[in-house]
């Protein structure tokens, strides 16, 4: 057994393993830390095939954003998560006929799967320049030449997006304060300390 | 390494694009410097750019495919872009009035305009499914926010919330249905697939035209994906209902033809039945359920669907007299749907905005001008010569029955006439029930959108000549 196969058969069952927690897990918040597990897994299966592009990007955007956001609702929002779980032994079931029917649907269509031999010999990133490229090199190449105009129009959304939210939550609220930072560095001793002399036994008219 | 001019692809066809994208970021710029005293004039900025670009459109010529493949510049898409930009101008001309006294004059909206029309002039020159649908993303997504422009209200946040779902769901459908046609003629250029289709289509491919068509559907607003448009449209502000109604709908339509006759012109029995049965869905629905509506904007909604189901006559035609008569067909609408809207927004007395269609009673004899007007629109609408929009149903319902689709034509008209009971009903309640107090003075930004609309809607048929060739020859490069 080669050294990759080892680390295949590692990540492979340890993201299987972790995708089982998430839904066996008691508390959310350790379903949210085995899915990032599972994803890291993932990620490191990517490398194995040569994907390394693939396997950064699955561990900025999934890891990074969306598993972050689920642990922040999860963490947020209060979801009795022992509740939902309620009626589980109940739905079983049907939930078991719907899991079963689905597992059989995958087995037919990954037993049946043929791949064009040619594909198979040439990964894609490496065989378009014919040179050894990796493939965030070769993404590079086509991204702002051939893509250039999707690439700017994708940037376009991004920017609606952005003003979207802007427009839709962000609010001024009366009775806020705020640092005001050249109002602060313009203070002068004047204007923060008053010298008072206090006459015995009188007080000060604060 | 290859030279460096042989890299950059030719920028000039895409110059309005560039010049609006320049020109938002610029106004983005200019918003968050100067707050929310900048409304008055990103407004401006917005207005001179978008008239700017109008021009810049109008004077290229030719027919020119740049960017990989990705961008097409051909007269079909600058007279569809001429639309779009005629429609975004006209809506930051209703809306300024509009958002002051609701005191709602962001400086936000006329830049979410300017980015949702760039998306929709993308999505008229698109040449491949991925500018398509980007495309379509960039013009959705700017409509979700400014159909929940105004936040603060229960009914527009509703908009916004359902038209977000919904077209996110049918964004859904056209991708995959993308995928599919990718998938069996593999490429996503429209010429590609063009080539790629030789002889009969696979079931997979017409799997994948159903969905792309569904997702197209649903954007035009077209029964049977038509659910979202009433609410949508009495939700949102009514500016931002105006431009719903005109400048997407232009681009809407613009990238149906540019799929089905760019795409797949050699299976056109694939997607003919698709095309006729949402067209006398969409007409049958906009004339019966129109009947019941008291409301102007739901009814406006329902008018909608309705013409979208005549234009769509022209396509189903599939050939270059029916691409005509849509873009002819276009036209006109954008000219009433306008009209009718300016209409619409003068309705106010005392900062209370008035939609229903009892408000307009006596109209005639409190405002005569503005009730000429709108039964000026009313009559086009309905399809009465010599008013404008005799002549758009007539162009469709010619090619269809060139097309032998007699019994599609016919349909229309049977709906046509159905849909005049209730265009009609507004010329009476005008003209013949008992006035109200008069309604405050018309907003100089809705007057001049008005007298616009209704001088091509009255005069159309004096010179109607540079339209139709216009229209033809968008129609040819298509072919």
């Amino acid at each position: 057994m080669t050294a990759a196969a080892a680390f295949f058969y590692l990540f492979a069952g340890l993201a299987v393993a972790s995708g089982f927690m998430v839904i066996a897990a008691r508390n959310p918040v350790t379903s949210v830390l085995f899915l990032i597990l599972a994803f890291v897994n993932a990620a490191g299966l990517f490398v194995l095939m040569g994907a390394e592009f693939l396997a950064m990007i699955l561990i900025v955007v999934y890891v990074g954003a969306v598993a972050v956001l689920f642990l922040f609702v999860v963490m947020m929002l209060d979801v009795d998560f022992a509740a939902l779980r309620q009626g589980f032994q109940r739905y079983l079931p049907v939930g078991g006929l719907i899991g079963a029917v689905f597992l059989i649907e995958l087995l037919l269509v990954v037993g049946t799967w043929t791949l064009d031999p040619g594909l198979v010999q040439a990964p894609l990133g490496r065989a378009a320049h014919g040179e050894s490229l990796t493939n965030t090199q070769a993404l590079g190449r086509v991204l702002y030449t051939d893509y250039v105009y999707f690439f700017q129009i994708a940037g376009l959304i991004l920017l609606v997006a952005m003003i979207g939210a802007i427009v839709l939550t962000l609010r001024d609220r009366a009775g806020v304060k705020r640092q005001n930072i050249s109002v602060q560095n313009a203070r002068t001793q004047a204007m923060a300390v008053d010298t008072i002399k206090v006459p015995s036994r009188q007080g000060v008219e604060v | 390494m290859t030279p460096i001019q042989s890299v950059l692809p030719a920028i000039t066809p895409v110059l309005p694009e560039i010049v609006l994208s320049v020109g938002a970021l610029l106004l983005v710029l200019w918003g968050a410097w100067r707050g929310e005293r900048s409304a008055e004039s990103t407004n401006l900025g917005a207005l001179g750019l978008l008239i700017f670009t109008f021009f810049l459109v109008v004077s290229q010529t030719g027919t020119v495919t740049t960017l990989n493949g990705a961008f097409i510049a051909d007269p079909f898409a600058r007279v569809m872009k001429a639309l779009i930009l005629i429609g975004s101008a006209a809506t930051i001309l209703l809306s300024r009035d509009y958002f002051q006294r609701e005191r709602i004059d962001r400086f936000e909206y006329p830049i979410l305009i300017v980015l949702c029309t760039i998306g929709m002039m993308v999505m008229a020159s698109a040449n491949d499914l991925i500018s398509l649908y980007l495309g379509l993303e960039l013009q959705s997504l700017a409509a979700y926010v400014i159909a929940a422009f105004h936040r603060d209200d229960v009914k527009s946040t509703e908009a916004g919330l359902k038209y977000f779902v919904l077209g996110a769901l049918s964004s859904g459908m056209l991708l995959y249905g993308s995928s599919l046609v990718y998938g069996f003629t593999g490429t996503v250029s429209f010429p590609g697939i063009v080539t790629a289709l030789n002889g009969p289509a696979s079931f997979g491919l017409v799997l994948g035209i159903v969905f792309v068509a569904a997702g197209v559907a649903f954007k035009l607003a077209a029964v049977p994906f038509h659910m979202w448009t009433p609410d949508v449209y009495e939700g949102s502000p009514t500016p931002v209902t105006a431009f719903f109604a005109s400048a997407p709908k232009m681009a809407a339509m613009a990238m149906t033809v540019r799929v089905f006759i760019g795409a797949f012109p050699d299976v056109t029995a694939v997607w003919q039945q698709i095309i006729v049965f949402v067209s006398i869905a969409s007409m049958a629905l906009g004339s019966f359920a129109a009947i019941g509506q008291r409301n102007l904007k739901r009814l406006m909604a329902y008018s909608s669907i309705g013409n979208v189901g005549y234009a769509l006559i022209g396509l189903a035609a599939g050939s270059e007299e029916g691409i005509r008569g849509v873009v002819i067909y276009m036209v006109i609408y954008l000219a009433m749907t306008l009209g009718a809207f300016a209409v619409l927004l003068s309705l106010r007395r005392k900062d209370r905005m008035f939609e229903t269609i009892d408000d307009l009673s006596g109209l005639s004899r409190t405002h005569p001008w503005l009730a000429f007007s709108l039964a000026a629109m009313m009559f086009s609408l309905a399809g009465i010569p010599p008013l404008a929009g005799f002549f758009a149903k007539f162009y469709v319902f010619a090619a269809a029955i060139k097309a032998d689709l007699v019994t599609l034509a016919v349909i229309g008209v049977v709906t046509s006439v159905v849909g005049a009971f209730y265009y009609l009903r507004l010329v009476k309640v005008m003209y013949f029930d008992e006035p109200k107090a008069p309604y405050e003075r018309i907003p100089p930004g809705s007057a001049i959108v008005l007298a616009a609309s209704s001088v091509v809607v009255v005069l159309f048929f004096l010179i109607p000549a540079p339209l139709v060739a216009a229209a033809g020859s968008a129609a040819k490069s298509l072919f």
